[in-house]
């Protein structure tokens, strides 16, 4: 099998025993057969296993293994070796503290994914049977309910880093709006109260950085944009 | 050294659909929990299915739970309980009707009701033809429904220890389980989780396999514990193959492709499952097409220049039934194949999926093993569900879309029976006095070991060991050889040694800890295997061939039994099969074909 090397810029810090982060050269043997970059990091690690990410079902589905690839977000398991210059340098996802070489606390991430209150609001008794929607109605949930929180979107948005802790993020922006526009859901007006502030929502410049790096091409701005929408609508 | 102690009501190891659904009959009912997983909840395993979770609604056509039991004890090739399958089959229903009121976004027909899609081996009318039984959201029904519970989970309050790895069961001198330790990976610490009930939920370990659809924390870590704990483990030598996964990639393309359409084909075009299975062709349960796709490849008739795959062909379907139903798919294909569906077939071979074996449970999702002379007996404080457990409803080989039932079913029972018992309101048993000692000596021999061996090349070594000596077809004489060569693995494995020693998000150590978990299953495996001198379902052998005498291979005169291997000695035991429904007939033995 036709073996080639690739060569790694990896930024490296362990709390445990190193005093600054730093960033190191190293390279690995891969054979035709890895294709993604996932691949490659798993034999680095083969190699040198010290190296610390996350991953787990390297087909793209979990949201673990979001990292900075030559400076722009992704899943190291969607990313092709094929084409991807070298040497490739990985950093942990921007804006958020770093705990060791490529793994970032995703706290303040995952609270404002529960900020939004994720999950279906429906006071009515649950009828015996399913809740009926069309399948029209149901359509408006594509391009909502995929979301894997990887985190790539938000940690790409200059207003989620100056205000993590304030503003809700592309992610749990797209979120709050697939409840709102999920035709079983009763809690709209509750949740356009609950992102009405100076931050929450209206913190989006629309830079569409979110939607430049979604793994699974989804469009944050757009669902934001909607949101927004219904805010003016809601005034008037 | 002092470990802290946590005390809890309940633990719940795994946050998989399994996990989630107990928690939340456990936060639903106001008792303490704390669930743990190894990754964020929506990062489980689970969020990979893809084709769906069978009920049978009848949304489409007729249906009843009456023949999904039928076809999952003939799917189970008769190995599965009668009681537990009648119990799951009925309660399909309604957990899955639960699942649309917390959220589940399913996918609809036009009078609004949750789409249904044929699966292999769902037939209606007791094996007459497929009928639509599969409820799913596209193809990215795990994810739909892993996402929804954790969701219901947020809204129940439900307090999650994330990034927690649990390494053994704490058992007292009686044998009641007390509670787990776990360590924090982030900090590298060890902690006591003391609890009165201990639920387990963490899902399959695929990962023994070479060639797997499973994710790399797919280790086993549940079975690994009970193991260590003396807990026998059921029917392991049960794994299923799944016919579809992307050939060199391993990942699955779900078999509601084939539900909307599509064919396999051998290298002449040739649709070889009208060969095999003239009734129910590319829907014949998962065994049957997987040998069928093997005997192909082994006869010359494979694709590729190797001649080492088949073709799965979609290119006859409407591009835009393809955009709606396998969008999903049509990226895997895309990304892992290189191959666009909507005008190429798909390159694909049998690929080690699903464990249809584990730790034995009863119907309420207790955990049952010998004692005394009773084989069934509970183990008190102690529940499994998912698929680290074994109730068994699966049997010999699963159906397609019943394990996303059975863990709602289960998890949803084992919950229960939980807070069943935790309402009688007894104290918490006391933790025994070395209730951490196992844990802390097997990380402490992680940090300080020189000289042991790789924590990659053991486990490459397992792996490729259960590839060649107990895949699709399995060979008398590779079995037995198989067990040696596993055992000699076993040492390694019990002295694995790891460069990094830092204590913050330690990596290496948690797969080397995985490592030690990973061995115990595939010992169980092999061992059971060998054991077993029929065909039945998933398992078959050369030297136990089809017969007039023993039609496929199966000898219900003497093998009609679960397995139970004890991992104290490495020995095996068996215990009859249940074949009394709870309410209705015994579904009769029978030879099965498609
Ligand atoms: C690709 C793929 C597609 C599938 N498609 C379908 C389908 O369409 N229909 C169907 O019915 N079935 C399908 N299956 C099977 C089904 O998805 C799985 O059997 C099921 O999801 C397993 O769920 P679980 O809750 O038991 O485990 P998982 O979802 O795997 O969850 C296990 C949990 O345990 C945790 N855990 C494990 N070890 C530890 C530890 N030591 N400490 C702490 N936590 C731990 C993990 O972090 C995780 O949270 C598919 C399987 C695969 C691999
Ligand atoms: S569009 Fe809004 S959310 Fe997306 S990156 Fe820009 S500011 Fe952030
Ligand atoms: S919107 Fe896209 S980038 Fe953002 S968390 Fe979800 S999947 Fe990741
Ligand atoms: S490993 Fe799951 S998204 Fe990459």
């Amino acid at each position: 099998m036709s073996q080639r090397t690739i060569h790694f810029k990896i930024y490296r810090y362990d709390p445990d025993k190193d005093a600054q982060p730093y960033m190191q050269d190293i390279s690995v043997e891969v054979d035709s057969t890895d294709r993604k970059l996932l691949d490659a990091l798993t034999k680095l690690k083969a190699k040198d296993d010290s190296i610390a990410y996350r991953r787990s079902c390297r087909e793209g589905v979990c949201g673990s293994d979001a990292m900075n690839i030559n400076g722009k977000n992704g899943l190291a398991c969607l990313t092709d070796l094929e084409g991807l210059p070298q040497p490739v340098v990985l950093r942990p996802l921007p804006g958020l503290p770093v705990i060791r070489d490529l793994i970032v606390d995703m706290t303040q991430f995952f609270k404002q994914y529960h900020s939004i209150k994720p999950y279906l609001i429906n006071n009515d008794p649950p009828p015996e049977r399913e809740r009926l929607q069309s399948p029209e109605d149901r359509e408006e949930l594509n391009g909502l309910y995929e979301c894997i929180l990887c985190a790539c979107c938000s940690t790409s948005c200059p207003s989620f880093w100056w205000n993590p802790d304030k503003f809700v993020g592309p992610a749990g922006l797209l979120a709050a709006y697939r409840f709102i526009a999920d035709t079983r859901d009763q809690a709209t007006n509750e949740r356009l109260d609950n992102l009405e502030d100076p931050y929450r929502l209206f913190r989006c410049h629309s830079i569409m950085n979110c939607v430049d790096v979604c793994p699974k091409g989804l469009n944050p701005t757009q669902a934001i944009g909607k949101i927004k929408d219904m805010m003016v609508k809601r005034m008037v | 050294m002092s470990i802290p102690v946590l005390k809890f009501d309940a633990v719940i190891v795994g946050a998989g659909g399994a996990g989630l659904r107990s928690a939340i009959q456990l936060s639903e009912a106001g008792q303490k929990t704390a669930v743990l997983s190894k990754v964020f909840p929506t990062r489980s395993h689970t969020v990979a299915a893809q084709g769906g979770v069978a009920a049978s609604l009848g949304n489409s056509e007729e249906d009843h739970w009456h023949w999904h039991m039928y076809d999952t004890v003939k799917g189970s090739d008769w190995l599965g309980d009668q009681d537990a399958i009648e119990f799951m089959c009925r309660k399909a229903n309604e957990v899955v009707v639960e699942l649309e009121h917390y959220g589940m976004p399913f996918d609809r027909l036009d009078n609004g009701k949750i789409y249904q899609r044929p699966f292999g081996g769902h037939m209606s009318n007791f094996g007459e033809k497929p009928v639509r039984r599969s409820c799913a959201a596209a193809d990215r029904t795990g994810h739909a429904m892993l996402h929804a519970m954790y969701q219901r989970n947020v809204k129940a309050n439900t307090q999650f220890f994330v990034e927690w790895m649990a390494l053994d069961l704490i058992r007292d001198s009686e044998g009641a389980v007390v509670g787990v330790t776990a360590m924090e990976m982030e900090t590298g610490q060890v902690v006591i989780f003391h609890a009165k009930a201990v639920i387990f939920a963490t899902g399959g370990s695929g990962r023994i396999y070479y060639s797997s659809t499973n994710a790399f924390i797919n280790t086993g870590d549940g079975l690994g514990m009970a193991a260590r704990a003396g807990i026998p483990l059921e029917d392991m030598e049960f794994w299923q193959f799944h016919p579809t996964g992307v050939a060199g990639a391993g990942v699955l393309i779900t078999e509601g492709v084939r539900g909307e359409g599509g064919i396999l084909r051998n290298a002449s075009k040739e649709r070889f499952m009208e060969r095999y299975a003239p009734n129910a062709k590319d829907l014949a349960s998962r065994d049957v097409v997987s040998r069928a796709m093997a005997t192909e490849i082994k006869e010359g008739r494979g694709c590729g220049p190797n001649k080492d795959y088949v073709l799965l062909d979609i290119t006859h379907l409407d591009p835009a039934t393809i955009m709606k139903r396998l969008p999903g798919i049509r990226e895997i294909g895309i990304q892992f194949a290189g191959v666009d569906c909507i005008k190429e077939p798909l390159p694909v071979v049998p690929t080690c999926h699903y464990q249809m074996g584990g730790i034995p449970t009863n119907y309420s999702g207790r955990v049952v093993a010998p004692k005394n002379g009773e084989l069934r007996a509970e183990v008190p404080g102690f529940y499994a569900a998912g698929e680290c457990a074994c109730a068994s409803v699966h049997g010999a080989n699963r159906l397609g879309t019943n394990s996303l039932l059975d863990l709602l079913v289960f998890g949803k029972s084992a919950g229960d029976s939980a807070v069943e018992d935790l309402k009688l309101g007894k104290a918490h048993r006391e933790l025994p006095a070395d209730a951490a000692a196992q844990s802390l000596a097997r990380i402490d021999a992680l940090n300080t070991r020189r000289g042991g061996a790789s924590v990659n090349e053991t486990r490459l070594a397992m792996q490729r060991t259960m590839q060649d000596h107990a895949g699709v077809f399995r060979f008398g004489d590779m079995l037995k050889q198989g067990v040696e060569k596993i055992l000699e693995v076993e040492k390694a494995a019990r002295q694995l040694e790891i460069g990094d020693k830092s204590l913050v998000w330690n990596t290496a150590r948690v797969e080397a800890l995985e490592m030690e978990n990973l061995i115990e299953v595939a010992k169980a495996t092999m061992i059971s295997a060998e054991a077993r001198k029929e065909s039945r379902g998933a398992h078959v052998r050369d030297d136990a061939p089809d017969t007039p005498e023993h039609p496929n291979g199966r000898d219900d005169e003497n093998w009609l039994k679960h397995t139970l291997f004890s991992p104290v000695d490495n020995t095996i035991t068996y215990k009859p099969v249940n074949m009394t429904p709870l309410s209705v007939e015994t579904i009769a033995l029978k030879t099965r074909s498609y």
